[in-house]
């Protein structure tokens, strides 16, 4: 088992190497570099800025000093907002998207497991319809689109009530995050209601729940401990990879609900070709998608014991 | 039981071939999945709908000869379905002023049309200047006066010519008095109601071919602008013809980088689950590195570092870094189908028998992992356009005047409060697709392997 | 029968119960997830966000607002984007300034003189920076030396190559000592000039001339403009609280001299920092902030909200300029000729474009400029452009003949990856494709690798804007001057030239001036550069804010003579 753990947090941290190797190749290989503004600038003023920022060495050097300070775990500072460190411009940021994540992820999966038991308990009835249509709608509206439209929705609600029910845009108190986290969380809910629904009509027809029914356990009993524990399951499985996804995800409702999140910083920092804001959030990020894997599966072990950790 | 079953208690055997012939047509592995996915009604119903979108794509312009780029200035941000009437009209010449003594007040100068509207006006008491107004709703006890077109510093000019962006419709007009600042003074203000006639030039008529050839032209004759049936977009261009050339783009990456990196997820795979040993944990080791780069942050990396060249749609560096990125879960997929398929029977049976690899791999190996590629397939194209949309929201998508659904969605919802239709269209075919497809890959993985079968 | 009817009973009847536990269960989620809401609305606190305040705050005088971007930074001596710009604008003050009439005012200086080889300023006594020290001459002469200093590498070190020295200095000939201004005691500052530069004061109002206090700025350890705690201020507002890239707090100052006459709101919440549009419009409409840009799509909604609707000319212009290296076929006149007759911005701004605050451009000079008297433009009208279609392709014929070529390669327009540019492209394309049968290569490029293909040259045809930097004509005037590296076609005309030498060092108005009309008349009899337009705003303004303005040169919005009248909904 610890053998186990510190073999995977090695892969981990090759993995991380690997992706930071990607990005600084990559990015190094876009025509064009930060300095560049729009008032064209003499020879003199951009020697001095490339010496500042060190542009002027070779690649190779350059890579061996990146590689150097990140294992220092500094990410260097920032081209555009200069005298600010990466290290606390993701500091700032990540945490803003990583509670909208978490309370997206939060949102699917209580939505998702709830509505999933509740279609299969009322499977070709209408409430199963209404919910599946929805989940039609979830799984294959861009999500552009359905933040663009829930804002526009928002807008008119409050307009039509003369209060403002719920803010439409910004970040700050809680109600700032509601209907961004829902809209977030939405194509995620809609995939774990398909999932739950599918399993909890597999586990319905089996033998144990059979077994369960004709034992005359109360229905209700039966409902809860068997079926819709053994359902979960398999949610929980797929929960890992979406967490990854949902956390890293947030581009378009960062941009479309005004929050300051880390996804949208660095759609801006790509504009800018803002070197080490790029490479910091890529290989934040990369780290920590790998650190949420492995946690992933170390859980998995405990959850279901039929998986072994070797 | 037989249907054929004899109704005599005892009659001899035919012979022995037929009584082992098994009653029910023999079928193979695709013809049985055919049937499963027939019975299957939304599988069916997709497969129809995918079908036809790609009808769409590759028969529709063909149908439908109308240029996507070309660029109808008479009819921009049309929504479907609008009216097509207009009155031919001689070319613009600027106005110098001139007309419109009689009367008093604000007033119009000549007709109000859809090239120019023409308007004179009064000094207004104590005006230094003065500005002008339009609005589209009539004015209201807001004094909300719509949007300023133009201010005038000095006293002394008295006309304005409005050419901006004119409809065939009723406009309400101001003008009002500055003061020396040149803050407007509200409460002194005259206004108008001017209904404005659709026009187009008799040179723009002729060469659009609005009039047929040989036909005298005649100014103020009626005709109707070409036809736009879904309406046209911020540039006149017309959405049927433009949503058809961006569903070829669109489909093109949706469709062409999943089939791209599946096959070559396949070959990694089947080499590496073949191979086993030191090879397959190297390769596999490989693709776990791919897996672990953050998708959407290296979708963009990708595609500024790729670059677009000038003239180029961008279709292509998006295609390779799609590739390059999506290929490994196809690749562990096959690689684990291979590895057990490797430990059965009848593969070390045809061993036995002295198959050689390529064939072992060829003949039993692949056919055998088919029907689960065939699956992630159809469940990576919907991942596919969605990542084509998504990269063109936040304006790294396919480069200007390359139309993708995704990108007329991005142009379309700026426009989302006045022209809905830019934003509607686009998204209803993304949305359509992604579905049709996810229910296509339902009914496929319930008819072609039961063990991943859906309970539904 | 009864068997099926016993299962049909027992299963309606689990139905029943599951679903009353399942109820039971979503009850349970629901007051779980409202639980987890207000947890997490505590941590969403501490990470910092928008107070939620609304727009107008009659009781305690304070305003929401958004803004475009985070600025990069606030030290001024390195500050160049229109953002950072607004931010110094309220919480600095130079030595001139601008009132609400956009005329020039004192600011730390109280007087001033221009001479032909230098200029001197009276500082007042009042001025403080906001600890309370005295703003001296020598925060003037500190601040103006890290603006050349080669180690700072400012990108606006240019605009104070008219100081004695400074060019020589920014390129590292010269220690910054010998920079041309000294001072004079505490409340006298000298300037001494490398040629004459009759623009002097209005260059003195833009930000890059503002002071620095030395003490200060060595306690910052490099980490001057970074934080809001990181800065010393002057100006009518202080930077009270700057959370990056979500909020900011300006909060007037009490130790600002003037102030009694700006800064009449007590608390600015620069509650959003971003540039979408639509979420803008969305929280303006939502009673969140009181002012918002309004774009073209967003106009019909905003009339039938029955808004007052503003328009502001912004200040920028935006033109397509042809690359004259060696080998671009642009150099040939009658093509660019060609291309400029068939070019219609009139058809462009009103039919494509739409937008109301746009003017279709017909000089390169755009209409605020001012002349010897009154308007450069009324004093010296630009040629009208008509655009002809048949006189074009009578050009393209005679290019076509004088290149000896048969069919005209494509040509590559290159252009930004804004909405508007990407119309702009489109339309381009489309139109000499139509009037001209050329065959149009659109190069769109995000912003740095534009830049870099704009400098490289490699494009036949670039759409860029450019917006002043100060108040005078020569912002505009020497774009095209050989030596300007900002001249992205690499135009290059003696005449031109010899016209922007007189508008930089002429101490006589009328003869700039006429300097000045003779570079528009070279631009565009030349076919050098093809207006497009001038970009203006529309925008609409919470009608309890009053004398609110958006300015041409320096900030984009200036809040520092507005007020709260709450009697006017």
């Amino acid at each position: 088992m610890r053998w186990y753990v510190a073999k995977r947090i090695l892969q981990g941290l090759v993995t991380v190497w690997f992706i930071a190797t990607a990005t600084f190749f990559a990015m190094h290989s876009v025509p064009g570099d930060p300095l560049l503004n729009d008032r064209a600038m003499s020879p003199e003023i951009r020697a001095n800025l490339e010496a500042k920022y060190g542009l002027d060495q070779p690649l190779a050097r350059q890579y061996l000093v990146y590689m150097g300070n990140l294992l220092r775990g500094d990410l260097g500072i920032s081209f555009v907002h200069e005298n600010q460190s990466v290290n606390d411009i993701i500091r700032e940021r990540f945490p803003v998207s990583a509670i909208l994540g978490i309370l997206a992820i939060i949102i699917a999966a209580v939505g998702g497991v709830l509505w999933g038991a509740l279609t299969a308990l009322y499977r070709n009835r209408l409430p199963d319809y209404i919910i599946m249509f929805l989940v039609i709608l979830g799984i294959s509206v861009p999500s552009f689109v359905v933040a663009a439209l829930s804002q526009l929705t928002l807008v008119t609600l409050n307009q039509a009530v003369g209060v403002s029910l719920l803010p439409v845009a910004g970040w700050g108190t809680v109600w700032h995050m509601l209907v961004p986290a829902l809209v977030l969380g939405l194509s995620t809910m809609a995939y774990l209601t398909r999932l739950m629904r599918s399993s909890m009509l597999e586990i319905a027809h089996s033998d144990y729940v059979r077994t369960a029914k004709s034992k005359g356990l109360p229905p209700a009993r039966i409902f809860t401990r068997h079926q819709l524990r053994n359902a979960i399951l398999p949610v929980i499985t797929v929960l890992g990879p979406q967490v990854a996804i949902i956390t890293t995800g947030g581009f378009v409702v960062e941009m479309v609900f005004a929050i300051p999140g880390l996804g949208r910083f660095f759609v801006e920092a790509v504009q800018q070709l803002d070197y080490t804001v790029i490479m910091g959030t890529t290989v934040f990020y990369g780290a920590f998608l790998v650190f949420m894997v492995i946690v992933v599966d170390l859980l998995y072990g405990f959850i279901d014991p039929r998986i072994s950790l070797q | 039981m037989s249907t054929e079953a004899p109704e005599l208690d005892f009659t001899p055997i035919r012979s022995r071939e037929e009584s082992q012939k098994i009653s029910r047509p023999s079928l193979s592995y695709w013809q049985d999945a055919w049937l499963r996915l027939k019975a299957n009604r939304r599988a069916l119903v997709s497969l129809y709908i995918v079908i036809s979108l790609l009808l769409f794509t590759l028969v529709g312009p063909l149908l439908w000869r109308s240029d996507p780029a070309f660029q109808d200035l008479d009819q921009i941000s049309l929504s479907p379905g609008s009216d097509r009437q207009a009155v031919i009209v001689a070319d613009y010449v600027p106005w110098d002023g001139a007309g419109g003594e009689q009367g008093s007040g604000l007033r119009v100068v000549d007709v109000a049309t859809t090239q120019a509207v023409k308007l004179k006006w009064d000094p207004l008491p104590g005006a230094l200047g003065h500005r002008i107004y339009r609005n589209r709703v009539p004015i209201g006890p807001e004094l909300a006066l719509g949007i300023p077109l133009a201010d005038y510093v000095d006293a002394g000019t008295l006309t304005h010519e409005d050419r901006l962006d004119l409809h065939p419709r009723d406009y309400y007009y101001s003008v009002v008095a500055l003061d020396e600042r040149g803050t407007p003074q509200r409460g002194s203000f005259q206004s108008i109601t001017v209904r404005v006639q659709r026009v187009i030039t008799a040179q723009d008529a002729q060469a659009q071919g609005l009039i047929p050839a040989g036909e005298e032209v005649q100014l103020d004759d009626t005709v109707r602008l070409a036809a736009h049936p879904l309406g046209t977009d911020y540039l006149g261009r017309d959405m049927l013809a433009r949503l058809m050339a961006g569903a070829r783009v669109s489909l093109f990456i949706g469709i062409g980088a999943p089939t791209i990196f599946v096959l070559f997820g396949v070959a990694f795979g089947s080499i590496a689950g073949f191979i086993g040993g030191r090879v397959d944990q190297l390769m596999m080791r490989f693709a776990d590195f791919v897996v672990a780069l953050p998708f959407l942050l290296f979708m963009i990396l990708f595609k500024v570092a790729f670059g677009i060249g000038p003239g180029e749609s961008g279709v292509l560096p998006m295609l390779i870094a799609l590739v390059v990125l999506m290929w490994p879960a196809t690749a562990r997929l096959v690689r684990g189908q291979i590895v057990q398929i490797r430990q059965q029977g009848y593969i070390e049976a045809s061993q036995l028998l002295g198959a050689s690899r390529p064939y072992l791999i060829m003949r039993h190996m692949l056919p055998n992992t088919l029907g689960v590629v065939l699956v992630t397939l159809t469940f990576e194209i919907p991942r596919a356009i969605f990542t084509e949309a998504f990269l063109s929201f936040i304006g790294m998508g396919v480069a200007p005047p390359t139309p993708s659904w995704g990108s007329m969605s991005n142009e379309g919802i700026k426009n989302m409060l006045t022209t809905p239709h830019e934003l509607i269209l686009p998204a209803i075919l993304i949305s359509i697709t992604v579905l049709a497809f996810n229910l296509l890959g339902d009914g496929l993985r319930d008819a072609l392997d039961a063990r991943l079968r859906n309970t539904e | 029968m009864t068997d099926e009817h016993v299962i049909i009973d027992s299963e309606s009847d689990f139905a029943r119960s599951a679903g009353k536990q399942l109820a039971a269960y979503m009850a349970y989620a629901m007051l779980a997830m409202f639980l987890l809401f207000f947890l997490l609305s505590e941590l969403a606190a501490m990470v910092g966000g928008s107070s939620g305040r609304g727009a107008i705050d009659g009781q305690s005088n304070a305003i929401t607002i958004a803004i475009r971007q985070e600025p990069p930074q606030l030290d001024h001596t390195r500050a160049s984007d229109s953002v950072s710009f607004t931010v110094l604008t309220h919480a600095m003050e130079g030595l001139l300034g601008y009132d609400n009439d956009n005329r020039l005012v004192p600011g730390v200086a109280e007087r001033w003189e221009i001479r032909a080889d230098g200029a001197t300023f009276w500082l007042r006594e009042e001025a403080r920076w906001s600890d309370g020290r005295p703003v001296t001459a020598h925060d003037f002469v500190f601040g103006w030396r890290k603006v050349v200093d080669p180690a700072t590498a400012s990108i606006y070190a240019f605009i104070m190559y008219p100081v004695e020295n400074a060019e020589a200095i920014n390129s590292g000939e010269l220690p910054v000592e010998t920079l041309g201004v000294r001072a004079v005691g505490d409340r006298v500052l000298e300037v001494s000039f490398e040629q004459p530069t009759p623009y002097f004061e209005k260059l003195v109002a833009f930000q890059t001339f503002l002071p620095v206090n030395e003490e200060f700025y060595e306690a910052t350890q490099g980490r001057y403009g970074a934080d809001a705690d990181q800065m010393l201020y002057n100006g009518p507002y202080v930077v009270s609280e700057w959370i990056h890239s979500a909020s900011m707090l300006w909060e007037k100052n009490p130790l600002y001299w003037n102030k009694d006459n700006v800064g009449f709101i007590n608390v600015i919440d620069v509650a959003y920092i971003t540039e979408d549009v639509n979420a803008k419009l969305n929280m303006f409409k939502d009673g969140q902030i009181g002012d918002t840009q309004l774009v073209a799509s967003m106009l019909p909604s905003a009339m039938e909200q029955r808004w007052n609707i503003e328009r502001f000319m912004e200040g920028s212009i935006f033109w397509v300029v042809s690359n004259f290296r060696d080998g671009r076929i642009t150099r040939n006149y009658n093509l660019r000729r060609a291309l400029q007759l068939s070019l219609d911005p009139v058809e462009f701004v009103y039919k494509v474009l739409k937008e109301p605050g746009y003017m279709p451009g017909t000089s390169m000079f755009p209409y605020w400029i001012k002349g010897a008297e009154g308007s450069f433009r009324q004093e010296h009208p630009p040629i009208e452009h008509i655009p002809d279609v048949e006189k074009a392709r009578e050009h393209l014929e005679l290019a076509r003949q004088e290149l000896g070529i048969d069919e005209f390669p494509p040509l590559v327009l290159l252009a930004d990856d804004t909405p508007v540019g990407s119309i702009t492209a489109e339309y381009l394309q489309a139109s000499f494709a139509r009037h001209l049968g050329l065959e149009i290569r659109i190069d769109k490029q995000i912003f740095k690798q534009r830049l870099l293909k704009a400098e490289a040259g490699e494009f036949d045809i670039l759409v860029n804007g450019w917006s002043p930097d100060y108040d005078d004509a020569l912002t505009f005037g020497d774009y095209f001057a050989s030596w300007n590296l900002s001249n992205r076609g690499r135009y290059s005309n003696a005449e031109l030239d010899r016209n922007v030498r007189i508008g930089q060092t002429s101490l006589d108005s009328a003869e700039r001036m006429r300097a000045f009309a003779e570079i528009q008349r070279i631009a565009y009899e030349d076919a050098v550069v093809m207006p497009l337009y001038e970009r203006g705003w529309s925008f609409v303004v919470d009608p309890r804010l009053k004398d609110f303005n958006r300015r041409v040169v320096g900030p984009e919005v200036d809040y520092r003579f507005a007020y709260i009248d709450v009697n006017d909904e």
